[in-house]
């Protein structure tokens, strides 16, 4: 059997926003991979204790209030405290370029930005991990 | 493989990464190394229609459970899209008061095809739980029809939830039902229609036949205000009790042991089968006979039982 894609989708801090998360969380679903969806209002403990325990290859994070200079850098800084730096982490959101820039290096894979096909998503997705 | 010592410390990478190993089959040794330490933990099933509320349910017992210094391993089973091969799994969103306690560990499974309202290998994502010191193991499930029989295979004590909209489904469920609740719960207990459902229930149950000595309780709650738990609560606790001071908890286990191993000795048959004893080109030369009508399914039934008996 093919292995199985596991991500968790998480929607971090108070961004009330999650469309988007809902929209890739079910493109993701029909693509084939298991889906943990946690809903609105995370704590980054919270979703990086998640990823943990549900042993997903990804975190996908979705962030459209500004918050994401600080969130990303805490969510990989969470991840290496706690041994888990193996789990990818990407995002998605109303992030600007030069943000995006800065995040790539701090070790972000990807982020994709507004209007971005959910099928070029899905095949970056299956790309990085087979 | 994964190591045994870090999975009985009960440390939480190791544990997510031997659950991941059970559901893929890619260790059949773990379980084997882990058995030995099972057997501690005590099993609760919550089972029930879609948006009935039993994750939060889950959400609002398990804090009480974990009294004590216990500690709680959750499974929250969703299905497998038949479509797609891929689940949706939204569990956790109603369990967030749990998400970040030291003694609980939670893991969302996809069915992944198996038929039954809880996926092949639960039982033993379950196992790898108990041999990490779980003194309570909480298996959330969609129950629809008599699917439910299957997490009574696998609990020591069976929750069925129902919600006052259930209405005509559970008259499709109620023989299933009555089969598995230990305890019946109608939930969103603030609804109109709870108490006239509870009632309903009530007599549904006084028609069933009495040979036992556990009258099967139902409850009112409302999850999300946190009302009936505590009774929900004692009354699992109750059941617990009731089952080891009867002597029943080990009989029911043995049963159950007795069941997977059959499970096991089945499949095991079935493989071997299929990949030594049926020669699938013979089978296949034969299929053609059959269909031209020259020679008739029972006759290759025949041939192929004379290799095996
Ligand atoms: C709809 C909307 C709302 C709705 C949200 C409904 C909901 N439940 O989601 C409502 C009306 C509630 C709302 C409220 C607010 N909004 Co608003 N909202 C928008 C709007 C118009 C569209 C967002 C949307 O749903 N897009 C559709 C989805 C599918 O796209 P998406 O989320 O971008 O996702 C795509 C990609 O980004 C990517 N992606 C996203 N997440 C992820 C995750 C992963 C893992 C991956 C791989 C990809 C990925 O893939 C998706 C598909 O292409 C945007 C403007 C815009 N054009 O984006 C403003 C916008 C996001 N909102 C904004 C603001 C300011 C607000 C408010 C603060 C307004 C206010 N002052 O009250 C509030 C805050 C609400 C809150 N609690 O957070 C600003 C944010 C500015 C910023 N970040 O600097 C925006 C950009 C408008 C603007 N130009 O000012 N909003
Ligand atoms: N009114 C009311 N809503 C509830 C109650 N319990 C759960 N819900 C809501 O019912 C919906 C489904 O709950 P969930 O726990 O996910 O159900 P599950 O699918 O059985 O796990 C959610 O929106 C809950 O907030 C309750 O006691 N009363
Ligand atoms: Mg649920």
């Amino acid at each position: 059997m093919e292995k199985k894609i596991r991500i968790l989708i998480g929607k971090p801090g108070l961004d009330g926003h999650d469309r988007g998360a809902k929209v890739i969380a079910a493109a993701l679903r029909d693509a084939g991979f298991e889906v943990i969806y946690t809903g609105l209002h995370q704590l980054s403990e919270s979703i990086v204790e998640a990823a943990i325990q549900e042993d997903v290859d990804i975190i996908g994070l979705s962030i459209l209030s500004g918050a994401h200079m600080t969130i990303f850098p805490k969510i990989l800084d969470l991840l290496k405290q706690k041994n888990a730096e193996h789990i990818i982490v990407i995002g998605g959101g109303i992030i600007p370029e030069e943000d995006i820039k800065k995040l790539l290096k701090m070790g972000v894979k990807r982020i994709f930005t507004p209007g971005a096909p959910t099928n070029e998503i899905v095949y970056y997705i299956k790309s990085i991990i087979h | 493989m994964t190591n045994l010592q870090n999975l009985l410390k009960a440390d939480k990478i190791t544990i997510a990464r031997a659950i991941t190993q059970v559901e893929n089959g890619t260790d059949p040794k773990l379980l084997e190394e882990i058995f030995p330490h099972t057997g501690n933990a005590y099993y609760i099933g919550i089972t029930g229609p879609p948006g009935a509320g039993k994750s939060s349910l889950v959400n609002a017992i398990v804090p009480k459970l974990l009294e004590n210094n216990k500690k709680v391993g959750i499974i929250a089973v969703d299905p497998t899209s038949p479509f797609s091969g891929g689940a949706l799994l939204g569990d956790r969103i109603r369990m967030n008061d749990l998400a970040l306690n030291e003694n609980v560990f939670i893991r969302s499974m996809a069915t992944r095809g198996s038929l039954g309202g809880l996926a092949s290998k639960t039982k033993d994502v379950a196992l790898v739980l108990d041999a990490a010191g779980m003194d309570y193991i909480v298996i959330e499930t969609v129950g629809v029809g008599q699917v439910e029989l299957d997490i009574a295979q696998v609990c020591d004590t069976t929750v069925v939830v129902l919600v006052p909209e259930s209405g005509d489904a559970i008259q499709a469920m109620k023989a299933g039902i009555l089969e598995v609740a230990d305890i019946l719960v109608v939930n969103k207990g603030d609804r109109s229609g709870a108490d006239r459902l509870i009632l309903e229930m009530k007599f549904a149950f006084e028609l069933r036949a009495h040979n036992t000595d556990w009258h099967n309780p139902i409850l009112k709650t409302t999850a999300i205000e946190n009302i009936g738990i505590d009774e929900l609560v004692s009354t699992i606790k109750s059941h617990k009790e009731h089952l080891e001071k009867s002597g029943k908890l080990e009989i029911e286990r043995k049963n159950k042991l007795t069941l997977r191993v059959n499970e096991l000795i089945e499949e095991r048959i079935k493989s071997h089968l299929h990949e030594y004893v049926i020669d699938q080109k013979q089978l296949k030369k034969m299929i053609d006979k059959a269909y031209e009508r020259k020679i008739t399914p029972q006759y290759i039934i025949d041939e192929i039982a004379k290799k095996i008996f």
